[in-house]
């Protein structure tokens, strides 16, 4: 029942903060709105809220924002679907008036929780939806995006995709618009690099449905000599080992999205596939001095160690409460503008959401796995700029609506 | 030459596990007539309890004794759920045990997350099975092998089981002619909860042998059961044989289907189901259902138009809804026009349902098709709201007339599943036809006119809209039509015998109810500002079952109390607790159980003694 | 007046005929017993006459117009009206509604989607009901009604669409002796006095011989008899017929085609 004292401690807490308000006028809570697929996907949305709590108690202890105001988070679960996301929005922001909007996983109900903000005026901060559009096909003036999206990810392990001598191509991708976009952005920039590469297979299993015998088979019947994945979580494991059982990764070089995220490589234990070039997260050996002290904070807090989404849950709320502090006020015009070139530190560095697209800087961790000790760990990474790995102004600005 | 070797086999060794998941819901179905929709959350917990115990005991001995304790000991939950609660529904209307299974459905989402946890459960491969055999030189993994002998065996056993034994003989029989049975003097309880064992341990066991081929994790339950009663369907219901038939074919066509056109996977089960239900409406193997309902399980009610004080409350009810614009904050008001859309919904399955007889899992399908209706004017047209507000039951209209007239030609589960295939397939067309519809990242700015923008101006409207519609469909039960409707239900044979063509009545009611729920769905696009293909999947269907259901699906306002009842609990819950989906679920046991006629059911029951 | 006209009626199964060259006529007012053993036919030639199953050949006539090939709801709007062994009613419908139904779809008014049905014929319907000796249980349901109530019901549900011929499979069957000589006697009584050819088929011979007025034997898919009560009673083949089945009239219902 965690979630219901949870509640209660953020009811006793705002009764609380609302007796100070009445005595100290100023001391208003600057109240944040946040949704996301808490029951749906808690694999990765549970590290991410205790992301954002840290960062909150953080920015809290420090005083606040706005030289004393006390952020106030209320967190609803979206069960999955966008149109119940729109209706927890406006709930957010109708009876608990909060000033901004934050979260969403998925990218359908980022998007529609992004058409609710540009409805009713309000900033939405689109914490892990990958989908290109929400920045630029869909883009509007309140929404901004921290994750590096579908495009630059894949943009990122094109980079080694194109040294590696492979000519032969195949890919696998769940059927769904990300799986779609990673795979077209992959084979344009690819293409683009190497005009020798061809594509000779691709398969697109159903999200959490794949039946990895068949799947795994009809790709190594292709004869690729590298193949582009972007399925994760149960699909991605059942792919492995029925891959890995065939031997259909044998002398096969593998570039996959994502998997070397702890969400995604911890489950698969000793079974990671060895080699396989990926974007994810090393917390374990990154040592820059601004993941230390977020890794040692979070460890002290949680017992337990961060994932990917842990740093998107604390980045999130770092960029809000200076976004606000930047505005000086809560208005959401002024906040918006506020955000539109903001420079925030995280744990992977300085960031920046730029003011072309409302995209952020944030990068990926760019690597290979290697199974060590019982388990999958990334070898040979490298951080991966996300400012490096965007389109030129020009094709930002064909495709976003101004 | 070994590729398609391979190929085949592993196509076959899907088929395998999915047949032992089938055979247990085909089992449960035959006999009991209930559409379990806790069989893939037992087929989860038997994974998860497999994926424990094979952990902690090393060896061979372990593997294989996690599997088979995990087996029994899902069978054991499905005796208890039988014991504590289907066992109090039997003499309920037809499906009505289908709500309490789908509070059992939530309540194992979130138990198996309190007591797993979040994370994906990589369980150890089965020992000595871990390699691969060389098949005309192309490897393949022996556990799959095992896998692929496991289906005919527990087919095999199952037909030893049900024709030599006395317990199987009774099973036969209660699954051809249940009354029968009962009239023998035959303890149909504990026959019933031995099926329910037996189907249950098959699910647990299903799901425990996956633990060497996937991770286990929290959506295993959703993403078979569905699959699952496609199997059962396609099979022919009742028939284990049809099933292991429906399962091997289903596995080939997938297995080979992904070879010529790699984007069909969201598609081809349903696909596959549409066409052998049109082709063999009772499946490959299946025989006509005997008819529960004409068996006198229960009798359908009189339906009588509102006595003056109905009327009066009706007339009050409508008055409390139109002041309440003064009352209610902005977010209250929101709340209030989903409720009234959704009852608007509600009532149109109700429609089909009562007074149609014919039950539908796919009534999503014309909620969606009218929102897009709405969407896509938006988006290729820049329409506004009241040309979108006409488009959304004309599309819906359009899609339920084209699939009526092949849905109306089957009875009985069999019709409802074709609903879910027709729902299936226009979701995945939305799904994937990116260029017109934005595929699964939807269409976005689909918002009210200005005028009609201003919540309580958009809630009259919608209350204008939804009562009407409800009113309307009301009335057409009391018409001349809406006895034809109710006399095609009620005897088939004698309706037919008096000139009226039942068949032709459904197809135009089917198409009725379809334009009315497109008429939500328009509403609730411009309500929400977006549409997405979610709003057609099944989820949103079986919404509109359990609202109808939990109301009580023999009264008129059943509909109504119903979708107020489940909406106010979802939303408030939702924002109460992340345990929302345990107490929703629980408090659909607990009124299932209170209720066993559902909420409005009990009232008019109480209503008459009085 | 001969009104069914029926002339060399022939349907297989499988190779075995069921019902083989058969011939006969029912005339306005007349009251026509079918009568056979078991698998003689009877039910075949019954579910051909309505339009259940279509004739391999032969001719079926209605006061002139074709039969044959037509669904039972074409044979119903044609002047054939139909009780069934096993009573068919609408039990989710007061007994008055039952027949107001049977009323609209006679009156072609099914396709009203506005009107109150409940309140569309009910001079007509309970004139029925008054006859059957059914009017003072209108307003109660059909589900409840005991089965002779039923089978009144269903009487008078057969003639409201003003039928020129009569089906009756088993009008009897399920019921009480003096039920079943109250019922027929009735049955008689209102098909006399709206001149309506009536066929029927039945396995209680004292209904028969008390209510026919001719008789037609079937066996084994042909016409072995026909003529009044004491003609077909004295006819050596009939006697043969039953006697050598060793169930001299008077068998368990009919089941087989």
């Amino acid at each position: 029942m965690q979630g219901l004292k949870r509640t209660f401690r953020a009811a006793v807490a705002s009764a609380a903060l609302s007796l100070t308000a009445l005595s100290a006028g100023a001391a208003e809570p600057v109240r944040i709105g946040e949704i996301n697929s808490y029951t749906g996907l808690p694999a990765f949305t549970i590290p991410y809220r205790q992301g954002w709590e840290l960062a909150v108690e953080e920015i809290n202890d420090k005083g606040g924002v706005l030289g004393g105001r006390m952020l106030e988070v209320i967190s609803r679960d979206d069960a999955g679907k966008p149109d119940d996301a729109v209706r927890v929005a406006n709930e957010l922001v109708s009876n608990e008036k909060v000033d901004i909007l934050a979260g969403t996983y998925f990218s359908h109900i980022g998007l529609a929780v992004s058409d609710y903000a540009l409805r009713s005026k309000k900033v939405f901060v689109a914490a892990e939806p990958l989908t290109d559009a929400i920045t630029w096909d869909k883009g509007n003036r309140y929404t901004f995006r921290l994750r590096p999206s579908t495009y630059m990810q894949a943009a990122m392990l094109v980079d080694r995709a194109a040294a590696l001598p492979a000519k032969r191509w195949a890919t696998v991708a769940p059927n769904y618009e990300y799986g779609q976009s990673a795979v077209a952005v992959f084979k344009q920039l690819l293409k683009a690099k190497r005009p020798d590469v061809e594509f000779v297979g691709e398969q697109w299993p159903a999200q959490g449905k794949i039946d990895a015998g068949s799947t795994v088979q009809a790709l190594a019947a292709s004869q690729p000599e590298a193949i582009f994945n972007v399925t994760f979580g149960p699909d991605l494991a059942k792919f492995v080992r029925e891959g890995t059982t065939r031997g259909v990764f044998d002398g096969v070089s593998v570039v996959s999205l994502l998997t070397g995220e702890p969400e995604y490589l911890d489950p698969l234990k000793g079974e990671a596939p060895d080699g396989w070039i990926v974007t994810g997260y090393p917390w374990d050996q990154i040592d820059t001095p601004a993941h230390k002290a977020f890794l040692d904070a979070y460890q002290a807090r949680f017992k337990d160690y961060p994932r990917l989404g842990s740093i998107v849950g604390y980045t999130t709320f770092k960029a809000i409460a200076a976004a606000v502090d930047k505005a000086g006020s809560t208005d959401s015009e002024k906040v918006a503008d506020a955000f539109k070139g903001l420079k925030v530190e995280s744990p992977f560095g300085g960031i920046e959401f730029r003011a072309i697209d409302h995209q952020a800087t944030m990068g990926a961790y760019v690597g290979s796995i290697a199974v060590k000790d019982g388990k999958g760990a990334m070898t040979d990474w490298a951080y991966s700029d996300g400012a490096d790995y965007l389109p030129s102004d020009e094709v930002v600005l064909k495709r976003r609506p101004q | 030459m070994g590729f398609y070797v391979v190929q085949c086999l592993s196509g076959l060794a899907q088929a395998s596990s999915l047949f032992l998941v089938a055979a247990g819901l085909s089992i449960i179905f035959g006999v009991t007539r209930i559409v379990n929709f806790a069989h893939g959350s037992f087929y989860m917990v038997g994974a998860y309890i497999a994926v424990t115990l094979a952990e902690r005991w090393a060896g061979g001995f372990g593997f294989w004794g996690a599997v088979a304790i995990a087996a029994f000991g899902t069978g054991l939950l499905g005796v208890v759920l039988e014991m504590l609660v289907l066992r109090r529904l039997y003499r309920s209307p037809e499906l009505f045990q289908l709500l309490a299974t789908f509070g059992v459905v939530l309540i194992v989402q979130d138990a198996a997350l309190a007591i797993w946890g979040p994370e994906d459960l990589l369980g150890p491969r089965a020992p000595g099975l871990e390699g691969v055999v060389r098949i005309l030189g192309r490897p393949f993994p022996k556990y799959e092998l095992l896998l692929i002998a496991l289906g005919p065996l527990v087919l095999g056993l199952l037909w030893l089981l049900f024709n030599r034994t006395r317990w199987g003989t009774l099973v036969r029989a209660a699954t051809q002619d249940r009354e029968m049975t009962a009239a023998l003097g035959i303890n149909q309880t504990w026959l019933f909860t031995s099926v329910l064992f037996l189907g249950s341990l098959l699910a647990g066991l299903g799901g425990a042998l996956q633990i060497p081929r996937e991770a286990v994790n929290l959506h295993m339950d959703i993403n078979i059961v569905v699959e699952a009663f496609v199997v059962v369907v396609v099979g022919g219901m009742g028939s284990v044989g049809g099933a292991f038939l429906a399962a091997v074919l289903i596995g080939q066509l997938q297995a080979f289907g992904i070879l010529i056109f790699p984007q069909i996977t969201l598609v081809i089960v349903f696909l596959f189901m549409a066409v052998v239900l049109v082709v063999r409406p009772h499946g490959l193997l299946g025989r006509p259902q005997a008819l529960a309902r004409a068996a006198g399980n229960q009798q359908e009610p009189l339906l009588r138009p509102a006595t003056p004080a109905g009327r009066l409350v009706g007339a009050a009810l409508l008055a409390v809804l139109a002041l309440l614009p003064a009352l209610a904050g902005d977010y209250a008001l929101t709340v209030l026009t989903e409720i009234l859309i959704l009852t608007l919904f509600a009532a149109s399955l109700h429609f089909i349902m009562g007074p149609g007889g014919m039950i539908s899992f796919g009534h999503a399908a014309y909620f969606g098709l009218g929102a897009y209706g709405a969407g896509l004017l938006v988006k290729h047209f820049a329409a506004g709201m009241l040309p979108g507000l006409v488009a959304a039951p004309l599309l819906a209209a359009g899609g339920a007339l084209l699939f009526g007239w092949f849905c109306v030609r089957l009875s009985g589960v069999y019709l409802a599943m074709l609903t879910l295939a027709f729902a299936q397939i226009t979701w995945s067309v939305a799904f994937q036809w990116q260029a017109v519809t934005g595929g699964d990242n939807g269409i976005l700015g689909v918002w009210p006119d200005g005028w009609a923008s201003p919540r309580w101006v958009f809630y009259y409207l919608t209350l204008a809209c939804c009562a009407g519609g409800v009113l309307m469909l009301r009335r057409i039960i009391f018409s001349p039509f809406g006895y034809a409707l109710r006399a095609g239900r009620d005897s088939p044979l004698r309706a037919d015998a008096v000139g009226i063509d039942v068949r032709r009545i459904q197809w135009l009611a089917f198409t009725l109810a379809g334009t009315f729920a497109g008429l939500g769905g328009g509403l609730y696009a411009y309500a929400k500002g977006s549409v997405f293909p979610n709003l057609m999947a099944i989820p949103r269907s079986v919404d509109a079952l359990v609202m109808v259901l939990l109301g009580g699906v023999q009264t008129l306002t059943g509909p109504v109390v119903g979708a107020a009842v489940f909406h106010t609990l979802n939303t408030e819950m939702v924002r109460h607790t992340e345990y929302w989906r345990l107490l929703l679920g629980v408090s659909i046991i607990v009124l299932v159980l209170v209720f066993p006629m559902g909420i409005a059911g009990a009232f008019r029951r109480r209503e008459r003694a009085a | 007046m001969t009104v069914l006209e029926v002339k060399g009626l022939t349907k297989a199964f499988g190779g075995v005929h069921a019902v083989n060259g058969v011939s006969f006529s029912v005339a306005a007012g007349e009251l026509l017993a079918l009568v056979g053993p078991n698998g003689a036919g009877k039910t075949t030639c019954f579910n051909m006459l309505n339009g259940q199953i279509p004739p391999d050949a032969g001719d079926i006539t209605l006061n002139g117009a074709s039969l044959r090939g037509k669904s039972p709801r074409h044979v119903w709007r044609l002047g054939v009206g139909r009780t069934f062994q096993i009573t068919a009613t609408f039990g989710s419908m007061t007994v008055l509604e039952n027949i107001q139904t049977v009323l609209l779809s006679h009156h072609r008014r099914l396709f009203d989607f506005w009107g109150r049905a409940a309140r569309r014929h009910i001079a007509e319907g309970m004139a029925l009901l008054e006859r059957v000796g059914m009017a003072s249980q209108a307003d109660r349901p059909c589900a409840v009604l005991a089965y002779g109530d039923l089978k009144r019901v269903e009487l008078a549900m057969a003639l409201a669409s003003d039928p020129r011929l009569l089906l009756m499979d088993e009008p009897t069957a399920g019921m009480a002796p003096r039920e079943r000589i109250e019922l027929m006697a009735l049955t008689a009584e209102l098909v006399r006095e709206k001149n309506i050819a009536v066929l029927f088929t039945e396995h209680d011979m004292d209904v028969v011989f008390a209510h026919a007025d001719r008789i037609i034997v079937l066996n084994r898919g042909e016409l072995i008899a026909s003529g009044t009560p004491a003609e077909v009673r004295a006819d050596a083949q009939v006697q043969e017929v039953y006697l050598g089945s060793g169930a001299m009239f008077g068998h368990g219902p009919e089941g087989s085609p």
